[in-house]
């Protein structure tokens, strides 16, 4: 039982935290996400040129084979920096799709030059009725000779707007919500009969709606097997909420120590309003929710990375958690930092709306509960 | 990172689930399932079961006959021994004096009530809190006054739990009034239990069981050599007492088993109509429970891993008894929702071994579950209320 970082971990954390510490303010952070593309093309090549973009990628694939707990870390470093560039959209969400499922050939052309920070990507998985159902697939893809027909709507693409590369999932077989059916495309979003309309998100992300008109792909855009997409989905969206938690324990912990800091500086009544029980209490809970779902992040990305047979329950355990108490240690925050916390101004505003935002994806708190209780 | 046990931590927990499943008396198991309240030669047993099997003093360094366990065995042989249905252990003497005896007794103390406890041939309680001191503690009124070579003690103590069974009592009484802070001036003595003066009062619980007391001191005479460590320095000793209750308060192990218990109820029908299992809200609150049960022993593994690399336990520590009571009790509702109607009854004389099979009002669990409910809210109260758990957090680990 052994609960500490390993070198690279901790190489992990020490240098994405020196990276915040000197390039990645607060006020830059938010000069990059107001920006067209809503983060900034330099910060991506430099996570590439780190080597962070390769992290979960085997090293045939011209990865780092990075275990899930050396995403966790960073993505929870990404968490305290509030980090806006589209590590989700393209390592995790499209890259996930593209290591599990592409070809050589398919890996050689879209991977590669994701992982160089050379291109960018998304995973289109969301239609506007789906919800958090990933088997609900109304975009439909025919085979027309040796080409595939693709026709529908993906929403709220993560990255969509920005991405050279879209991994879409579309019905090849079935009704509308089976299971089976479900084939991945590997499209270039400048295909013809793509229509993006990219808008950004409350968290300081983008996103878009993706409209498919008769959009012709060739057969080699066709990734994994025909009818097998869910399963590649599937693991997909583990590793994404694995990511995604990752990140709020680093926003929540954040949360919790600029609120406790904050308290202290404010004073009163003549008196620093950290001083006033009803407020301790309220930050003692804080810091124990944060600890208590750190543990549990622990318990289900080790779980994850073995395998185990109990790694679907785990990972929708710790997405109940973190949505359930990511909304508790947010609105404390922002409670206790009073007006100051619905200032656009203070950064505690948008920690708390990253947080939200993570609760909204791959399943909410009450989705996950619900697996639970079957 | 390794979330597993080692091998040899593995090996240990068979041998320690072998034990159990070998040699614990299947009477108390018995009437552990049944909910049946366990009386005081249960507990007496079942100490003496370990204390023969070498592991009487499972908590304790091997110089002052323990088994020297690290924390992570420790921690495995509480979670086997709540998994059996074992009796807890009686921590009066094995986890609150025992412990201040070998740390700040001497020699001759250590002699006198080591063996004792460990061999389960003496009873301790706890006279700490009073009728007008909870959670400030320190504003205890109980007085003992040295006159020659005894402590002649008088004051009330409240809420000793099972002080009807003890033997021997530990007190904090204030030996001198004239001190700067309140916390000096406080001594830490061992009094017996038979000595004149010491009269025990019942409390009856709101579940209507009688396990707490009042304990009356009126000019008893305590030995000066029961005087633990140096005078006026019992207040630092009863806070490493506590301490040491604190950390053992996660209760993460018994948490585990009775919502395994729960989850088997749940799965069998309800008289005949459909099981528990199917109620959905119900069962969204038992995955609830279960997720911060989960949260709560991952911490508390952190913090083991931590003490067993050598480094004092985190700030996570500190969290345990506030969060394992609130999952315990959460447990504890769930019971008494999952029970509807057969939470009701009240025929306490129904979970002794006379009383008639065929006569019982509802089935062990469910008849159970509102007393033990009810029971339970001392959970949060007591070591330290929950509140007060809170005040430490925030001053030592956020430093508010």
């Amino acid at each position: 039982m052994d609960f500490s970082l390993n070198e690279m971990q901790a190489m992990l954390v020490d240098s994405i935290e020196k990276f915040v510490a000197n390039d990645y303010d607060f006020e830059t952070r938010q000069t990059y996400a107001g920006s067209e593309q809503g983060f900034s093309p330099e910060v991506w090549k430099t996570f590439a040129e780190l080597g962070w973009t390769a992290i979960p990628f085997s090293e045939e694939d011209g990865g780092i084979g990075g275990t899930p707990l050396d995403l966790m870390v960073v993505m929870q470093q990404f968490g305290r920096g509030l980090v806006v560039e589209p590590y989700l959209a393209n390592i995790i969400l499209a890259g996930g799709v593209l290591r599990r499922a592409a070809s050589d050939e398919q890996k050689e052309s879209w991977l590669q030059p994701i992982i160089a920070g050379e291109r960018q990507a998304a995973l289109a998985f969301v239609e506007p009725q789906s919800r958090y159902d990933i088997a609900d697939v109304a975009l439909t893809a025919t085979a027309d000779g040796d080409h595939w027909v693709l026709n529908g709507k993906k929403g709220v693409v993560l990255n969509g707007g920005n991405a050279d590369l879209l991994v879409v999932s579309a019905r090849t077989a079935g009704d509308q919500t089976d299971a089976g059916g479900i084939t991945l495309f590997a499209v270039a979003a400048d295909a013809d009969g793509i229509t993006r309309k990219s808008y950004p998100t409350v968290d300081g992300h983008q996103a878009a709606e993706i409209e498919f008109k008769d959009v012709k792909v060739d057969g080699d855009a066709l990734l994994g097997e025909i009818g097998q997409g869910l399963t590649v989905l599937d693991a997909v969206m583990g590793d994404a909420v694995l990511a995604v938690c990752a990140e709020a324990v680093g926003i929540m912990q954040v949360m919790t120590e600029k609120t406790i800091e904050y308290t202290k500086d404010r004073v009163q009544f003549g008196v620093p309003i950290s001083s006033f029980q009803a407020l301790q209490h309220r930050m003692v809970d804080m810091f124990t929710d944060c600890e208590l779902s750190y543990s549990l992040l622990l318990w289900a990305t080790m779980l994850a990375s073995e395998g185990d047979e109990k790694a679907d329950r785990a990972i929708s355990s710790i997405k109940y958690q973190i949505g359930e108490i990511g909304r508790k240690v947010g609105q404390e925050a922002v409670q206790l930092h009073g007006g100051m916390g619905v200032s656009w101004e203070l950064d505690i505003a948008h920690y708390f709306k990253r947080l939200t935002a993570i609760d909204q994806m791959f399943g909410n708190a009450d989705w996950h509960l619900d697996k639970l209780a079957c | 990172m390794d979330v597993t046990f080692s091998d040899k931590d593995i090996e240990f927990r068979e041998e320690v689930r072998a034990f159990f499943r070998d040699k614990l008396p299947q009477d108390i198991a018995a009437k552990q399932i049944r909910g049946e309240p366990l009386e005081k030669d249960d507990f007496i047993r079942f100490q003496k079961l370990l204390f023969e099997h070498g592991w009487g003093g499972y908590n304790w360094p091997v110089e002052f006959g323990g088994t020297g366990w690290s924390a992570v065995q420790k921690y495995i042989f509480e979670t086997e021994m709540a998994a059996a249905n074992a009796p807890g252990i009686i921590a009066f003497g094995l986890k609150m004096v025992g412990p201040v005896i070998y740390t700040f007794g001497n020699d001759e103390q250590k002699q006198r009530f080591l063996p004792d406890i460990l061999e389960g041939n003496v009873w301790w309680c706890q006279g700490y809190s009073e009728p007008g001191s909870g959670s400030d503690l320190a504003s205890l009124r109980t007085r003992a006054e040295l006159v020659g070579d005894h402590y002649i003690v008088n004051g009330t103590k409240s809420w000793t739990t099972l002080g009807q069974y003890a033997d021997w009592i530990f007190i904090l009484a204030r030996t001198n009034t004239d001190v700067a802070r309140r916390q000096e001036g406080i001594s830490f003595l061992l009094a017996d239990m038979s000595t004149p003066g010491i009269t025990v009062t019942p409390v009856i619980t709101i579940e209507g069981e009688h396990e707490v007391n009042e304990v009356h001191f009126e000019d008893v005479k305590v030995p000066a050599e029961n005087l633990v460590g140096e005078e006026g320095k019992g207040w630092t000793y009863g806070k490493v007492l506590l301490q040491h209750e604190r950390t053992n308060l996660a209760g993460v192990g018994r948490s585990k088993h009775r919502l395994r218990n729960l989850q088997a109820q749940t799965g069998r029908a309800v008289r005949g109509a459909r099981p528990l299992a199917e109620d959905h809200s119900f069962m969204r609150k038992v995955a609830a429970v279960a997720v911060e049960l989960k949260a709560l022993e991952y911490t508390e593994l952190r913090t083991l891993a931590a003490v067993a690399a050598g480094n004092a336990p985190g700030p996570e520590s500190s969290i345990l008894k506030f969060r394992g009571t609130e999952v315990e009790q959460a447990i504890d509702t769930l019971f008494l929702e999952a029970a509807g109607y057969y939470a009701l009854p009240y025929v306490p004389e129904q979970f002794t071994l006379e009383f008639p099979e065929e006569d019982r009002v509802g089935e062990g669990p469910e008849a159970r579950s509102s007393l033990q409910y009810f029971n339970n809210r001392k959970a949060s109260i007591y070591g330290g209320s929950n509140e007060i758990q809170k005040n430490i957090v925030a001053k030592h680990v956020l430093g508010l």
